[in-house]
């Protein structure tokens, strides 16, 4: 089955910039990767959804905050509830804490300032879908570029979290946001939303500093060929 | 409706401005930066216009986990 090139639908939001950096990830590592217009009611057929990193809506209000209203996103939403793979990459993340398909929510870093650099973060969990390729204990290098990337959940939250085993990347070296628990990467108690303030789309080429946004790819590519086969 | 970020959650921007404040000559203990939205709303009952401003900060304006917001309204 590996010579499926499975589908994976890329949100292009109004002020989305990694779209196209994700778009050319994900068919470099096998997926057939198409844009989806934010204004777009329903999804194409996709084994799997990316949120991409950005500015959507100019982060005005909260960032993440107003994309929640795009058709696009109730129909991931949609797509989600059925089991649906998705991603969030950095904004996107943002996107689904604040959609309410993660837990917690992404506040201004702690530091007040623009982060940009290569950061080390630690897998947490090699059984979800977006993990396979990697172990528990890894250390995977991935740029990080954000300003709004301090994970944040109150006590009862975060308990929650760590009874539901939610967290798959901390930050593993020094902390570059401030985040609750160092936490770089949450997933959903069921396992098949995933959100991540390191960008993998832009570490998938060692010529670029890094491969190693490669293996979160290329594990969410295997499970949309996964879920793809099991449609087909 | 003013909506400010809830008691113990830190806010990095009121600390950078108490921060200049006190470079600035005065005594502040705490500075915290919320925002105010204004809206204007088709409506003359009081009560009704507080039920919809209450959805618009439940559902929007304010993010619960680490917000709280108060409303006030002029005739």
């Amino acid at each position: 089955m590996s010579d499926v090139r499975p589908r994976v639908g890329v949100v292009v939001f109004p002020g989305s910039n990694d779209d196209r950096d994700a778009l050319w990830a994900l068919g470099a590592l096998g997926a057939e990767a198409v844009p989806v217009w934010h204004a777009d009611a329903s999804l194409p057929d996709v084994g799997a959804v990316v949120l991409p990193g950005g500015f959507s809506y100019g982060d005005y209000l909260r960032a993440g905050a107003l994309a929640r209203f795009a058709p696009a996103l109730a129909a991931v939403a949609d797509f989600a509830a059925e089991g649906g793979l998705v991603l969030g990459i950095c904004n996107g993340f943002q996107v689904l804490c604040e959609a309410g398909l993660l837990p917690g929510v992404l506040r201004p870093n702690a530091s007040l300032t623009f982060v940009c650099r290569d950061v080390e973060v630690r897998v947490e969990r090699d059984d979800t879908p977006f993990t396979t390729r990697c172990r528990v204990g890894q250390r995977l290098r991935i740029p990080i570029k954000h300003g709004e990337g301090c994970w944040f959940a109150d006590e009862a939250l975060l308990r929650e979290v760590a009874d539901l085993d939610q967290v798959v990347l901390r930050y593993a070296v020094e902390n570059p946001n401030g985040s609750v628990d160092h936490v770089a990467g949450v997933v959903n108690p069921e396992g098949n939303v995933m959100g991540l303030m390191p960008h993998p789309e832009h570490a998938v080429d060692p010529l670029l500093g890094s491969g190693d946004g490669a293996l979160i790819l290329a594990s969410l590519i295997d499970a949309a060929r996964e879920a793809h086969a099991v449609t087909t | 409706m003013l909506v400010r970020p809830k008691p113990g959650i830190l806010d990095p921007q009121g600390q950078a401005v108490e921060s200049s404040l006190r470079q600035l000559g005065f005594a502040v203990a705490e500075a915290r930066i919320g925002r105010v939205v204004d809206v204007r709303l088709d409506t003359d009952d009081p009560d009704d216009a507080r039920a919809q401003i209450e959805q618009m900060c439940e559902q929007l304006l304010a993010n619960p986990l680490i917000e709280s917001y108060e409303i006030e309204l002029a005739p």
